[in-house]
């Protein structure tokens, strides 16, 4: 085995320890809460017990969710708004990041200038435009409207993560290809394409995430309840005065439970694709 | 939930994206056909690939975007919602009225700005914290250094409307947990949605909850790649852990962290959903400016204002990121 660096002495793994422990409690303790409160039964949601698992826990909250309460629908929206997206997101982002990774051609830099700058455009700036387009084309409360205005919206974070990893993929694959007489685009399809599969899931998973996460578009342009995606949902269990605590907690358990798993499993590929370009500079 | 929400749903959705389809395709086709047929361009493959995912940007962020400056030259709002009239004057009353009336109800631009700055200086935190965190985790030999990983991510993991949603009903007066704790060590609970100093903390506390696992992750994977023989050679001169950190660490990371904080501001700056949820009173003085924003216009139906308004905060941004890219050259390489 490699030699490992020198050890730090005793006390200073104890006190590397306690500081890393208590870090791991201060944010762990928020999220753990939202899983007592959903155990809460009913009758004792306001409680000022600090104990992580309720005695009294009970999954009736889970039941409500499901059975009483439209979280059902709302996951439904979501779903179906979110992997429309997705997928018109992706084709976008393969193709053109596979040719802005290829081929120089004259405004290539200009692209990606742009792509760049776009990040830079505040959510909350195209929101007016987009609501008056949307009222104006009759796309209020309509799925429609919502896969429309979600679908570019991580196109050029794609196209970065894709071009980052179409680069790392040698020439001479297509090169040798074409020599035997295979297409262009036969090979883009065949040969890079499959190759590019993890960096695909990611930028996929990303698309995802952006538009399943989304509050602030969604707001203004479903006011309709039976339309809500879960974040609008979510937000309307919460009213100031008729707070639902105990099904908000397990409906927000329910969401998060896959979301974090996702996210944990894929993080380490969702780093690389953000700093792909600083490490190389 | 029936069958036929989910008809309707499924209808709807494939039909567009069908039809999107479709548009793309005839673009394609006739790209084809004029580039490689009539030109004889040699880019016309080129041309095929990047055209749809530029049409798409084009459609919905660009265009928005011109529109956006035309209704800042416009009285739209919701007395003038069908028959807006578009006029020099109308735009320059906008923009006058962005810096010389309220924004909301009483709260004014400068106000509101200066709150904005203050707000966006907590990245400094997020990247010191997460800094911090790292170098901890970096540690040669360190146990359990997955498990401690996997557990600080959290933040950065969940959806960031559940974090919002959950804190804010933590910021509860009797039944928040940071109130509980206090009381049991006996201390008075805070007024954290209706005093406006705590409503602002509270908005802070959350944020930067959020904020440092982003800054950490990024941090660790740029003192990964940092070869430990500098280290060695340090030590061999004798160097003391702060000069190391001084002259090794730092000079090193800023390659990696000065695209990350520049990304962090961004995201800061126009972090929507911390300061809307947490401030759940709507308090004037807790709003930053893409809230402030978003009230004015579907609150107050303020369209042209708003349009302005966004306009000004745009321009304030971009020349943040100008300075912020000159200053460090974050953006080394991009075109690579």
């Amino acid at each position: 085995m490699k030699k490992i660096g020198h050890q730090d002495p005793l006390w200073v793994k104890a006190i590397i320890h306690a500081l890393l422990i208590t870090a791991c409690l201060i944010t762990i303790y928020p999220i753990l809460r939202i899983m007592t409160i959903s155990l809460r039964p009913g009758d004792r949601l306001m409680s000022t017990s600090l104990a992580i698992i309720p005695p009294d826990a009970t999954f009736l909250n889970y039941k409500a969710a499901l059975f009483e309460k439209d979280f059902l629908l709302w996951l439904w929206n979501s779903l179906v708004i979110t992997l429309a997206t997705a997928v018109i997101g992706l084709s976008l982002a393969s193709t053109s990041a596979y040719a802005i990774s290829r081929w120089k051609f004259p405004g290539r830099n200009a692209m990606l200038i742009f792509l760049l700058g776009t990040q830079m455009i505040p959510a909350a700036m195209l929101m007016v435009p987009l609501y008056l387009l949307a009222a104006k084309f009759g796309l209020i409360n309509t799925y429609r409207g919502l896969v429309i205005a979600y679908s570019v919206s991580a196109v050029p974070f794609s196209i970065w993560i894709l071009k980052g990893y179409y680069d790392s993929i040698p020439t001479t694959l297509e090169e040798a290809a074409m020599i035997d007489g295979a297409s262009r685009m036969y090979t883009f399809w065949k040969i890079i394409l499959p190759l590019t599969t993890p960096a695909l899931a990611i930028a996929f998973l990303f698309n995802f995430m952006n538009s399943w996460n989304e509050f602030m578009l969604a707001r203004i342009m479903l006011p309709k309840a039976g339309m809500f995606t879960w974040p609008l949902g979510l937000q309307s269990l919460q009213g100031q005065f008729t707070t639902q605590w105990g099904v908000y907690a397990a409906s927000s358990m329910m969401i998060s439970v896959p979301v974090v798993a996702l996210f944990l499993y894929s993080s380490k590929w969702l780093v690389n694709g953000l700093t792909a370009g600083s490490v190389k500079g | 939930m029936n069958s036929q929400v989910v008809l309707t749903a499924l209808g709807q959705v494939s039909g567009t994206v069908f039809w999107m389809f479709v548009g793309f395709m005839l673009i394609e086709v006739s790209i084809w056909a004029v580039g490689n047929k009539v030109l004889k361009n040699k880019n016309t493959l080129v041309a095929m690939l990047v055209t749809p995912a530029f049409v798409g940007l084009g459609l919905l962020l660009v265009f928005p975007l011109i529109y956006e400056v035309v209704l800042a030259f416009s009285n739209m709002n919701l007395y003038h919602f069908r028959n807006p009239e578009f006029s020099l004057l109308n735009g320059l009353d906008n923009f006058k009225r962005v810096f010389t009336k309220p924004v909301l109800q009483s709260t004014t631009f400068v106000p509101v700005l200066l709150r904005t700055f203050l707000w966006t200086s907590q990245v400094f935190i997020h990247a010191s914290f997460g800094m911090l965190l790292a170098m901890l985790l970096n540690r040669p030999g360190l146990k359990f250094k997955n498990v401690y990983r996997a557990i600080l991510i959290l933040p950065w993991a969940m959806p960031q409307v559940i974090s919002a949603l959950t804190w804010r009903s933590e910021f509860n007066f009797e039944y928040g947990f940071p109130n509980i704790l206090l009381n049991r060590i006996g201390l008075p609970g805070i007024q954290w949605k209706a005093d406006a100093v705590w409503n602002f903390i509270a908005m802070v506390l959350t944020n930067v909850w959020l904020g440092i696992p982003f800054m950490m992750v990024i941090s660790l994977g740029g003192l990964q790649s940092i070869s430990a023989e500098f280290y060695e050679a340090a030590d061999m001169d004798g160097a003391s852990g702060w000069t190391k950190f001084q002259n090794i660490t730092l000079p090193l990371m800023k390659p990696v962290l000065a695209p990350s904080v520049m990304l962090g501001i961004i995201w800061t700056f126009n972090n929507f959903n911390i300061p809307y949820f947490i401030n759940e009173m709507k308090l004037e003085s807790s709003e930053i400016l893409v809230t402030a924003l978003f009230r004015a216009a579907f609150n107050f139906s303020q369209y042209g204002f708003s349009a302005a308004f966004a306009l000004i905060i745009f321009a304030l941004l971009f020349s943040m990121t100008l300075v912020y890219v000159k200053w460090t050259g974050a953006l080394k390489g991009v075109t690579d």
